[in-house]
């Protein structure tokens, strides 16, 4: 079986430098790769360009980077909740570029399935269109969108197997299997590493041939971004 | 005039058994709680869940678990979960039977404006440019006038556009409306709002015919 199993974080980030272009899985804060962005912090790795459906907030997920001034460029669909990363988009130190998160996900998606372009109808006739090309399919009109091209791609699953295996748990899903051989590299982390033959292969989400590297992570938080619940009767 | 939980009220009355449904944030929220008895809708959310259902009771939050407001839920029996991009498939593919959203203006010929306002903080488009670029069916929940009193049913978006000719129908705290190829058309009243209530508080063309009917809730 092909080596893919890494010892703990430090490793899993190896050969990640300066300017360097990132795919982070999650939605929110729901299924981000806590224990490599923590490591991203640490090794202050600078100048990166982030394509992350969301920013995190200010103390958590990619916020802590953000804080650090390690991101050069955002490649988002919101970035809401999050006050020094407004203050340094405003500021004009770091750099945004908002993306409809449909054609987001699609374009991990085409650089993972190896399409390098799609044409999709979201934002057409809009800011997002401009200086795109745009073309008719059976009356509607469509706009040209790219693959995207990353160094890495850094995803979280909740099981996996040291074949490289992954299997998700409920909407921390989102990003992560979109993101998974969508870069030169694909690094997992898991809160459950098993021996390969131990996962199903029924029920495995992203085959191991889309990922690399693998490793179990440790002491995840889960934040909750909204806490919302309903009293009982 | 109906207030934000009416319009919830009424758009909930445009559902149809066996639909698939996306609600955005906010008034479109509200409508999940007024499902008419007999039907049976599943609620689709974007950042990867269909069969969802109401708020975990106080102690069964799950992290893992969210909608795309980023609130704790539930799911119900029959629920799925998929990748963004299996998400989006379902809305561009159009397998999601309506979407519900929220807006800062509407134009007369149906291009909608709800994500960006020059010179605030822009937060980003989320899924509201897919959702309204493919959907069939897009229902618009908002107040018929923003904060400063002025309508929002124009004859052109002010505000950089989120869609182009997508809205089909529109529910406000006056009215409902259809857009049609000649402007919003007039279906019904709110409790205690006159034609020229509306007229007053609609920019754009407003197509009036014959007796305006005022609407029902229950």
């Amino acid at each position: 079986m092909i080596k893919k199993t890494v010892q703990n974080v430090k490793e899993a980030l190896t050969g990640i430098e300066n300017g360097m272009t990132l795919m982070l899985g999650g939605f929110g804060l729901c299924g981000i790769p806590e224990n490599s962005i923590s490591e991203l912090a640490r090794k202050n790795t600078k100048e990166i360009t982030c394509i992350s459906n969301n920013a995190g907030v200010d103390d958590f997920g990619l916020g802590l980077l953000l804080q650090k001034k390690q991101i050069k460029k955002m490649i988002s669909s919101y970035v809401g909740e999050n006050d020094e990363f407004e203050r340094q988009m405003l500021s004009g130190e770091l750099d945004v570029e908002l993306t409809p998160q449909g054609t987001l996900a699609e374009k991990c998606r085409a650089a993972q399935a190896g399409f390098p372009a799609f044409f999709t109808p979201a934002g057409y006739g809009t800011e997002v269109a401009e200086g795109k090309e745009t073309r008719e399919f059976n009356g509607k009109m469509y706009v040209l969108e790219e693959a995207y091209k990353a160094d890495f791609a850094i995803v979280k699953a909740w099981k996996g197997d040291t074949a490289g295996n992954l299997i998700f748990k409920g909407t921390a899903r989102n990003f992560n299997p979109c993101m998974c051989g969508a870069a030169k590299i694909t690094i997992a982390e898991v809160e459950e590493l098993v021996p390969a033959g131990e996962l199903d292969p029924n029920q495995v989400h992203v085959p191991g041939i889309f990922v690399q590297r693998i490793f179990q992570g440790t002491d995840y938080e889960k934040r909750i971004e909204q806490r919302t619940v309903r009293q009982r009767n | 005039m109906l207030d934000k939980t009416g319009i919830a009220k009424r758009i909930a009355k445009e559902l149809k058994d066996g639909y698939f449904v996306n609600l955005g944030i906010g008034i479109p929220t509200l409508v999940a709680n007024y499902i008419p008895t007999g039907i049976e809708v599943e609620f689709q959310s974007e950042n990867g869940v269909l069969g969802m259902g109401p708020f975990p009771f106080e102690g069964e939050e799950d992290a893992d678990i969210i909608n795309a407001g980023k609130q704790t839920i539930t799911t119900l029996k029959g629920a799925s979960f998929f990748d963004s991009a299996t998400s989006f498939a379902m809305i561009r593919g159009q397998h999601v039977d309506l979407t519900i959203l929220g807006a800062m203006e509407v134009s007369e010929n149906g291009d909608i404006a709800n994500w960006k306002i020059p010179g605030k903080m822009v937060k980003g488009m989320g899924g509201a440019m897919d959702l309204v670029a493919s959907a069939e069916n897009i229902i618009v929940a908002m107040m018929h006038t923003n904060k400063r009193g002025e309508s929002k049913l124009l004859k052109n978006c002010s505000l950089p556009l989120t869609g182009v000719g997508c809205v089909k129908k529109i529910v406000t705290n006056l009215a409902v409306l259809e857009v049609t190829n000649k402007g919003f058309k007039l279906l019904e009243r709110a409790p205690g709002v006159s034609v020229e209530d509306i007229q007053k508080a609609t920019e754009g063309t407003l197509i009036i015919e014959g007796n305006i009917p005022e609407m029902t809730l229950d």
